[in-house]
């Protein structure tokens, strides 16, 4: 029999905000040493409340537009009750009744053609600490605790790994575009709900739940190996499929139910009354459409038609900074096409001499604009160029008077070329003989002698010229 | 008291109940599982007493989180003077200007009609409530204990006003406590229902402040309000609840009092807080825990929630009527001591003359043994009501 996989996600990501979510303390990315970024609030001690993070609220919203969301303009939060070492309050912050954004929809190409995806909701809520075990104890990291997330609901509208994985590609690349998350490791995390059913069936077969992986390579396995189980489970009656939480184990590439224990918990949810209702007004709304970016999939339109490569434009889409910086050097007046090889090629080889990536770039937009109008204009050569841009990502200098500080500029003095001329032609008597026997070769091998000389510098076209002139009445 | 400074301050003097945070003093809110707990901070309240140059002069006992009648079962308890409430006992004894308590189900209120003084629990969200030691969010609230109406005023003027570090806080910079607005010509009901629930001294008591509010040409009319019983039922579902999930954070791992004896972390967690609560705490979060269950929520939290709405409307009607509700505060005017046992029950009962204002937010003064309850930011009708009384003396 041909059976159908049916599969709903929910995946959680941290959000990039400066501080947590309802304390000041520094957000995702700032501590480096264990329970560096905690204070009263995010440890759980009495006499504090919890304070509204409003950026947390834009990013979600933010979030809820790129996914075609419906946004509720009365949000609220609700405490979810559960014991653990690394959860300080012993219980959770998060949106059950009123969550922030509903009814979403983000379409996929797949190899069978386009397929939607329904997005139930969005909701924010807090990150839980961390668990560190040595021998026989066990450390509490409140780090992470309170570090804001939002968590993407689907509806059940996966059939296969593979649409899985495009979409959470596509979120991904949304997210990081958007300023919302740059998705590093660990920073995104999936729950994958799967059943199976024979094809044609309407009902749903028994669902089981693999929490908390970070990894694509894992998802992608986990969601394999589960729904063979089930398929073997109902061709072949290998065993009885009851609904529960499983773990994916990365070394066996298998799943396991976990102790009941765990997951039958009723987290007795209630509103959370030291957090006021929040209400979302046309001009607040207005004013995060306002500055969010421009879906993946139109900037991608975008640079296609600029004549962008797939490949430039795959890099482009998915770093939020760097296609900002391509965007302002195309608003000063470069061409796209150019311009996104200056940044791709040119800029990364700079960096990647000094063992950084693309990632650690930061230049002004205005300096490389000066940079590629340089060389366009035929002021200087690409190599020039490519020297100017070094100082520049280097020293932080101003490209134009660098270039003639250092003579990179071909608007040499005519006299000046003239008389290098002359001295090349002069120190090479053995090619003049041979250009006036009627070896081409001869005129190209002082060409090249005049222009070291130069160090590059001046029109090639006028050096030409000149040479030739020189060359036929000499 | 657990004196922290014996510097006398010409401002005044405030002793602090174990329930607010003070700033590197141990704050326990009565309990043996905060013991040796020390705050990096002082409540809000507490600081801008501190600004304005009153001096804190320490912590008093409490009942463990304020749970119970008048601070009778704190975990700290110095035997003498349980059934009158530490702070309201040194106020009523000249040793402090005034005191703060948190009145999260009437105890500050009942410790002052005992001890004889006034406390206000004002409207909620205009006092910040950083630095409490928090249980029921949604209806606690810091207010003031004093000698007088117009030291209630004073102290009420420096501590209210919005705190960014309280979500609930108000955007108001302040409010009216003004105790001398004309009082002739005001409207008060007494509540029949309630009356029925007091002794014979009580009642008298009433009687007597009634007949003092009409010499000042106050009207005064007994009438029948049929909500308090619901609206009492409704605040202990809801106060329970959101205790059993505010203590739920004192589990041992991090600070307070742990168990010595234990052997992995569920143990960790149950050996302390059995041993770490009193058994009225433990009816609390047993009964808080109930409601707030899956198949229990709709028709325990949930309800609670819709009668809150309506109790709101109601009481609105009803102060639009009269300017103040004139009700018992306990209903006798000493309490024997009890069995811990029969806590939850006793408390339970006695909050039907408090709850409905920890309810729905409303502002409730004791005076003179009774309570007056207004409407939202009415404090200055219900201290000027009182003060006239208070100024025509015994």
């Amino acid at each position: 029999m041909n059976y159908e996989i049916v599969i709903g996600l929910e995946t959680h990501v941290e959000l990039d905000t400066q501080s947590k979510i309802f304390c000041s303390c520094g957000g995702h990315s700032s501590p480096k040493e264990p329970n560096d970024c905690v204070c009263p609030a995010c440890s759980g001690m009495p006499g504090m409340l919890p304070v509204m993070n409003k950026h947390v609220v834009e990013l979600a919203v933010t979030a809820g537009l790129m996914l075609n969301c419906e946004i509720s303009r009365y949000t609220t939060f609700d405490k979810k009750n559960y014991y653990y070492p690394d959860l300080p309050c012993a219980y959770q912050i998060t949106q059950l009744n009123h969550p922030i954004c509903t009814n979403g929809c983000v379409s996929l190409q797949t190899s069978q053609g386009n397929r939607d995806i329904r997005i139930k909701q969005i909701h924010m809520e807090e990150d839980a600490g961390k668990l560190v075990h040595e021998g026989k104890h066990s450390y509490v990291d409140f780090n992470r605790t309170s570090v804001p997330l939002i968590e993407i609901v689907t509806q059940p509208d996966f059939h296969s790994a593979e649409e899985v994985l495009l979409y959470l590609n596509k979120l991904k690349s949304m997210f990081r575009s958007g300023g919302i998350s740059e998705c590093e490791e660990g920073a995104m995390r999936c729950d994958v709900n799967i059943s199976v059913r024979p094809e044609g069936s309407e009902e749903f077969g028994v669902r089981t739940e693999i929490k908390n992986m970070s990894s694509f390579d894992a998802i992608e396995r986990a969601i394999r190996y589960e729904s063979q189980r089930h398929m073997d489970a109902l061709e072949f009656g290998t065993e009885e499929l009851v609904q529960e939480t499983r773990r994916f184990d990365d070394v066996s590439g298998k799943t396991f139910a976990m102790r009941n224990k765990e997951t039958e918990a009723d987290y007795r949810y209630f509103p959370d009354a030291n957090i006021m209702p929040i209400i979302i007004d046309d001009e607040w709304l207005e004013q995060i459409k306002a500055t969010k970016p421009v879906a993946v999939d139109e900037k991608a339109d975008a640079y296609r038609e600029a004549g962008i490569s797939e490949k430039e434009i795959e890099m482009l889409i998915h770093n939020n900074k760097l296609s900002k910086l391509l965007d302002d050097v195309i608003a000063l007046g470069c061409g796209a096409k150019d311009a996104a090889t200056w940044i791709l090629t040119d800029c990364a080889g700079v960096l990647r001499k000094d063992g950084k990536s693309l990632s650690n770039l930061s230049i002004n937009a205005e300096k490389l604009a000066a940079i590629i109008k340089l060389v366009d204009s035929g002021s200087i050569n690409r190599n020039a160029g490519k020297k100017i841009l070094i100082a520049v990502v280097e020293k932080d200098v101003d490209p134009v008077t660098y270039c003639k500080e250092n003579g990179l500029d071909r608007k040499v003095d005519a006299s000046a070329i003239e008389s290098i001329i002359d001295k090349v032609i002069n120190e090479n008597p053995r090619a003049l003989e041979d250009y006036k026997n009627g070896k081409e070769k001869a005129k190209q091998a002082l060409f090249g002698a005049c222009m070291k000389e130069l160090k590059g510098a001046g029109n090639p076209a006028v050096i030409k010229e000149l040479l030739e002139s020189k060359l036929n009445n000499a | 008291m657990k004196y922290y400074t014996t510097q006398i301050s010409e401002k005044g003097n405030i002793a602090i109940d174990d329930t607010i945070l003070v700033k590197d003093v141990p704050t326990t809110a009565g309990s043996r599982i905060l013991e040796g707990f020390k705050p990096l901070f002082s409540a809000e309240a507490v600081t801008r007493l501190e600004n304005k140059g009153y001096g804190i002069s320490g912590k008093t006992n409490v009942g463990e989180f304020g749970l119970d009648l008048c601070g009778e079962f704190s975990y700290y308890s110095e035997k003498e003077a349980e059934l009158y409430g530490a702070a309201a006992q040194l106020v009523a004894d000249g040793d402090v200007h005034g005191a703060l308590g948190v009145d999260m189900n009437g105890s500050p209120r009942r410790a002052a009609a005992l001890s004889k003084v006034c406390f206000l629990k004002p409207t909620y969200g205009t006092v910040s409530r950083y630095g409490i030691v928090s249980c029921a969010a949604s209806g606690e609230q810091l207010g003031v204990y004093a000698k007088n109406v117009n030291a209630v005023s004073e102290i009420m003027a420096v501590i209210a006003g919005h705190d960014e570090k309280d979500g609930t806080s108000l955007k108001n910079e302040s409010y009216d406590y003004a105790t001398d607005a004309p009082v002739s010509g005001k409207s008060v009901c007494i509540v029949k229902e309630l009356l029925e629930k007091a002794d014979e001294e009580t009642r008298a008591k009433i009687v007597a402040f009634a007949e003092k509010l009409r010499a000042q040409g106050v009207k005064v009319d007994e009438i029948s309000v049929d909500f308090f019983d619901i609206a009492n039922t409704a605040w202990q579902i809801l106060m329970t609840a959101e205790t059993c999930n505010n203590v739920s954070r004192y589990d041992g791992v991090k600070y307070g009092f742990r168990a010595k004896e234990y052997r992995n972390i569920d143990e960790l967690y149950i050996n302390t807080r059995t041993e770490g609560f009193n058994f009225l705490t433990k009816a609390v979060i047993l009964y808080g825990s109930d409601v707030l269950s899956k198949n229990r929520y709709d028709d325990c939290y949930g309800k609670s929630l819709k009668v809150r709405r309506v109790i709101s409307e109601k009481f609105k009607e009803l102060t639009e009527k009269y300017d103040a509700v004139l009700t018992p505060v306990c209903s006798k005017t000493a309490y024997e001591a009890y069995d811990i046992h029969e806590a939850f029950e006793k408390v339970f009962k006695e909050s039907v003359f408090t709850a409905v204002a920890n309810l729905i937010g409303t502002p409730a003064l004791v005076s003179g043994g009774v309570q007056l309850l207004g409407k939202h930011f009415g404090e200055s009708t219900l201290l000027s009501l009182a003060g006239a009384v208070e100024r025509m003396g015994e």
